[in-house]
């Protein structure tokens, strides 16, 4: 029977379901879990969203950023804090664990940080330099993500043993995921809890970072016109760096916080997928526009969390690009619209 | 500017320590939760046929040795592997790749006047891939045999190809029913097929593990919809159509599933996909709280699955047509390769061999070699060897392993 149809779209069309109980009963677990993959989705839009604001430039490298922050993280346990892989949980006391996630977690942003300004640096400065066209910008930044994933798959494992290559890394598990508490019975586990919160409090300090600060003005003010804000005296090359650097360190705590969820996940492909999910993110909210990059990821975090009970855990990606399809038919520039560049003070 | 960004930059850093610190505080300790490095193994447990039964395994017979009487003569040959060498998959192709350059490194050292030279062709375990690979290894006019494709997916995509070179195509790992289905007469199965492991395994859970309810996960890939049918078809109404679910190959998340299961609270759950999906599930199924006994099928036998999921793999069951190594083997295979044999490296031992004997008996072209298949019958690592017209084996035994 199934074999009939082994592959063909007909069949598996067949598996779409209907779900609508299992969605009213398991709501409220359904949006805190998307919840926090949410706030993962959004962190690492913002980097998507900055650099486009700045550069109109869509960094496809940017998942790699995150892949990188990934093993960072995981170096950082590893190496340094001395922690040895197992696949089983690690239980060092509330604190400990916190600090150690706290220093794995600046380590990881070191690293994507550190990755993001060598990426422009190395890859889009020279394009600037010599005047190239927007596409070839595009052409580069997929070059480089491949690049980037290639040598963690293959040239990784020859620098440092054991790391990269085809398989995940075997897991450190500084946390065993643990019910909290309860909301509209369902449960809070502590993971869920520091991913929403780390996220939380990123995204406002990234708000008011862009929104307050000299060099946040000094962004927008090279998003919205270039040429005149170098006239009046901000360095354009500077405020580049700067917003890559703001988009990886936050791509970096991010990857942090997916390992967390999924410990299984540090793999040199881990990025693409997510990175894909956190640019529709991006779109959705109006690419260029921070907190519409913040309030995409949420959304789509949610939706897609929504989608997969009712038509299917394997129809996951399927719901999340439609939604984007369908909300760009109805807001081309996304949900809060482009607005980095906008005058707004 | 720059100064105030690196300010910021370490603000921000300790104001994350802080709410970390903040979120962990509710966050009681578990007592006697241990972090040491786990010595958790998969091991064999029984040898089962259609019916779920126990089977004791044939003693006594010495397997087949590549090496021959060593006074073989041929003109230079080569025959062909092929599958992920590379990929999230590639350890089952290395297995396979390892063991058919044990069979052919002995053959080669064992008989100066005649070397076999062994061709690897990385098909990434992708059907695309494969289909582009084939002719390179068709078109090669000194190739006369080859163990693979790998996976279902790419032999169905490219046994056509084989077929008509006349190319004995003798795979070590695809198990997809269908394959010898398809009229190919150069497609030989070193193992029993997924039409065989569903039942056989539906049955074990059935009488052996005495489960009332079990949820059948599949992972949507060719592999994964094929067996966790055959499982679902046996169990019959004890495979629970509410918490039939499909995951996606690639998904590491899969709270939704785990909150599906949890709502039927099954005696078992059976996962059919491989095993970098394996370990992420079973593991957040445990997170959980789910209890029920964990079983899957041959693309999770890996060591890599208990590697990944650690203590959460603990007394999982994993099915699994491929046979395990005999000592000797395991020794020979370790001593080369400095790692133990893994699923599929007896099987691709095994293919190996007899390619290597049909050649050392003179069948030095792909329709004397395909002819050599046909009527091949002899003991292996694994099993005894001896196919039906189709392609099959003519007995074909599920093993049983057990994550402990």
């Amino acid at each position: 029977m199934v074999h009939d149809c082994l592959g063909s779209t007909a069949c598996l069309a067949a598996n779409i379901g209907f779900d609508l109980d299992g969605f009213r009963n398991g709501f409220w677990q359904l949006t805190i879990d998307g919840l926090a993959w949410g706030s993962i989705y959004a962190l690492v839009a913002v980097g998507y969203t900055l650099v486009f604001g700045v550069l109109r430039l869509i960094n496809f490298a940017h998942s790699e950023i995150f892949m990188l922050g990934m093993f960072g993280a995981y170096f950082c346990l590893d190496m340094i804090l001395g922690f040895v892989p197992s696949g089983n949980a690690y239980d060092k006391g509330v604190l400990l664990t916190v600090f150690y996630l706290g220093i794995a977690m600046v380590f990881a942003m070191l690293v994507s940080g550190s990755a993001a300004v060598g990426l422009e640096a190395v890859a889009y400065r020279p394009l600037r330099k010599r005047g190239a066209k927007p596409l070839t910008f595009l052409i580069t930044a997929i070059g480089v993500s491949f690049v980037l994933q290639e040598f963690v798959h293959f040239i990784l494992p020859q620098i440092i043993k054991g790391y990269g290559g085809s398989n995940a890394q075997q897991p450190i598990m500084l946390v065993r995921p643990k019910t909290q508490f309860h909301v509209f019975d369902a449960t809070v586990s502590n993971i869920t809890l520091v991913i929403v919160a780390a996220a939380l409090l990123l995204a406002v300090l990234t708000d008011v970072a862009i929104n307050r600060t000299k060099f946040g003005r000094g962004i927008r003010a090279v998003a919205q016109d270039p040429i005149t804000a170098t006239l009046m005296g901000v360095s354009r090359e500077r405020i580049i760096m700067v917003t890559f650097l703001i988009g990886g360190m936050l791509a970096g705590a991010a990857a942090l916080l997916y390992t967390l969820r999924v410990p299984q996940g540090i793999i040199y492909s881990g990025g693409f997928l997510l990175g894909i999910k956190a640019f529709t993110a991006a779109v959705l909210g109006g690419i260029g526009n921070l907190r519409g990059a913040l309030l995409g990821g949420l959304l789509l975090g949610i939706m897609e969390n929504y989608g997969q009970v009712v038509f299917g855990t394997q129809w996951r990606d399927v719901v999340a690009f439609v939604l984007l399809v369908l909300v760009l038919l109805i807001r081309p520039t996304g949900i809060l619209g482009e607005s980095l560049g906008k005058a707004r003070v | 500017m720059h100064g105030r960004a690196t300010r910021s930059a370490i603000a921000a850093s300790s104001a994350v320590l802080v709410v970390l610190g903040i979120a962990g505080c509710s966050q009681q300790s578990a007592p006697g939760e241990n972090s040491a490095q786990s010595d958790l193994k998969i091991v064999e447990q029984v040898q089962i046929d259609q019916n779920g039964e126990p089977v004791k395994a044939e003693g006594g017979l010495t397997p087949a040795d590549p090496a021959g009487d060593g006074k073989a003569n041929c003109p230079p040959l080569s025959i062909a592997m092929a599958g992920a060498l590379t990929g999230p998959d590639a350890a089952l192709g290395i297995n396979i790749k390892n063991g058919v350059q044990l069979a052919v490194d002995k053959h080669n050292a064992a008989n100066p006047g005649c070397q076999v030279q062994l061709k690897t062709f990385d098909t990434e375990g992708d059907p695309q891939k494969a289909t582009q690979i084939a002719p390179q290894i068709v078109d090669d006019a000194f190739t006369i045999g080859l163990v693979g494709p790998a996976f279902s997916g790419e032999t169905k995509a490219t046994g056509g190809v084989f077929d008509q070179a006349g190319l004995v195509a003798a795979t070590a790992s695809a198990t997809n029913v269908t394959l010898s289905e398809q009229g190919w007469k150069t497609f030989f199965r070193g193992l029993a097929n997924d039409g065989v492991q569903g039942p056989s395994v539906a049955n074990y859970m059935k009488n052996s593990l005495d489960a009332k309810k079990v949820c059948v996960v599949d992972d949507s890939t060719d592999y994964g919809l094929g067996l966790a049918q055959a499982v679902r078809e046996t169990l019959g109404p004890i495979a629970d159509p509410a918490c039939n679910i499909s995951v996606k190959k690639g998904d590491k998340d899969f709270s939704a599933a785990v909150t599906q299961v949890k709502g039927h609270s099954p005696d078992a759950v059976f996962y059919s996909g491989y095993y970098a999906e394996a370990a992420p599930f079973v593991q957040q199924l445990r997170d959980g709280g789910v209890t029920a006994t964990f079983v899957t099928g041959d693309g999770v036998k890996d060591p890599e699955f208990v590697k990944q999921a650690g203590a959460s793999s603990k007394d999982a069951l994993l099915s699994c047509p491929c046979g395990p190594a005999t000592k000797e083997f395991a020794d020979e295979y370790t001593q080369k390769f400095g790692e133990e044999p893994g699923t599929y490296s007896t099987e691709g031992y095994d293919l190996g061999t007899i390619m290597m004997k049909g050649i050392d008996s003179g069948a030095i072209t792909r329709p004397a070699l395909l002819d050599f298949f046909r009527n091949y019958q002899g003991q292996g690592v694994a099993r005894k060897y001896q196919w039906t017209d189709t392609g099959e084996l003519t007995t074909t035994l599920i093993w049983m392993y057990k994550v402990q």
